[in-house]
């Protein structure tokens, strides 16, 4: 059978060609043809992709995820020293333009990959295996994917990461959950940073954001963390561990 | 706004369908969207009128059809309507234990073509 133009159709294939069929003739005679494909399929089979070749080094890999300012560097930074000499660890990191947080990151004496993504808003799967063949994984537990600050794009792009993290900082509203509810669905983890700041800000309510999570569905912890004073970082830094073990 | 991207790759799926059946032109995409996809209808249209210029897409038709959120209560079993996209409680208990079952969709589904070549000879282009 010809299954381009749908002729010489057996009684067998007749439900192709049917309405609705996957190859069924439309109204103006052009022929439909089924796909139910996802849009990000690409970007998806690269992702699994990025996976299975973290997998074979053994290194476990985290997306971080924010809106801008909200500490992802200083986080990393905090981290970094915090595990030091215990897990070998990367980064990859995500801007729009600048080197100056992979600086940040290599002042820590950590391999630092930047990727800039010039006026792309999120990074890619396809990005981060570029990246991916810029890092020596070999003796690399746990690689930190730090995303272009931006809560919108981010979201519907996986990259192959194990684990996705979302930060909310405590100067941007507890409300943010339920403003960016794709954002905030596709986190395991949603930390509460410059959570230093929680005591003087009588407007952010830590318990109203977990609220608001709650709303989308999603039982991902709801932790205060700062990198400043090093508030919340045993548990955040347990966590980390406990996803290297596996 | 990664409408545009998003579009890019779609343009790039309906390129290797038509190519797959030997089609000259493609003159209407469906997609299915669901509020918690993550793209916006309308910036999506506007992306792909963008990004269909010189492609075999260049005179298709967009539809776009709109999936409703659905949930489905992991407490009471209940299946039933979402208030919102950042409200996905249980319509009849109120529980937030709840499993998407529509919604988030950002889906290819059907593609037509026309000007197709007859497969022996589009087998060879």
């Amino acid at each position: 059978m010809c299954e381009s133009c749908g002729c010489n159709v057996t009684s067998g294939n007749a439900h192709l060609v049917e309405a609705d069929g996957p190859l069924a003739r439309t109204a103006d005679g052009s022929t439909a043809v089924e796909v139910l494909e996802g849009l990000l399929a690409a970007n998806d089979r690269a992702a699994a992709h990025n996976r299975a070749h973290l997998a074979r080094h053994g290194v476990v890999a985290v997306n971080l995820m924010s809106a801008p300012g909200s500490g992802k560097t200083a986080l990393l930074e905090a981290t970094i020293e915090a595990l030091a000499g215990e897990l070998a660890i990367a980064v990859i990191e995500g801007d729009l333009a600048t080197e100056r947080d992979a600086t940040r990151i290599r002042a820590r004496g950590v391999p630092a990959v930047q990727i800039a993504t010039g006026s792309a808003c999120h990074l890619d799967a396809h990005l981060v295996h570029e990246a991916l063949h810029r890092l020596d994984l070999e003796g690399l537990d746990l690689l930190f994917i730090e995303n272009v600050g931006n809560l919108v794009c981010p979201a519907g792009f996986d990259l192959g990461q194990h684990r996705s993290v979302v930060l909310l900082s405590a100067t941007e509203g507890d409300d943010k959950p339920a403003k960016y509810p794709v954002m905030f669905r596709a986190a395991d983890l949603v930390l509460l940073s410059k959570a230093d700041l929680i005591p003087v800000l009588d407007d952010f309510d830590p318990a109203a954001a977990e609220r608001h999570l709650r709303a989308l569905a999603s039982g991902a912890p709801v932790w205060p963390v700062s990198a400043r004073t090093g508030e919340g970082m045993e548990r955040w830094l347990g966590w980390l561990r406990a996803l290297v073990r596996g | 706004m990664h409408e545009l991207t998003v579009c890019r790759a779609l343009i790039g799926q309906v390129e290797a369908v038509a190519r797959a059946h030997g089609a000259r032109t493609v003159t209407r995409i469906e997609l299915r969207v669901g509020p918690l996809s993550g793209v916006v209808p309308e910036l999506l249209r506007e992306a792909f009128a963008l990004a269909r210029a010189g492609t075999v897409a260049e005179g298709a038709e967009l539809r776009l059809v709109e999936v409703p959120l659905e949930v489905e209560c992991e407490s009471c079993g209940t299946r039933g309507p979402a208030a919102a996209p950042n409200r996905l409680l249980c319509p009849a208990c109120g529980g937030w234990r709840t499993r998407l079952v529509s919604g988030d969709e950002l889906l290819l589904v059907r593609v037509a073509l026309a000007g197709i070549t007859p497969a022996e000879e589009g087998a060879h282009v």
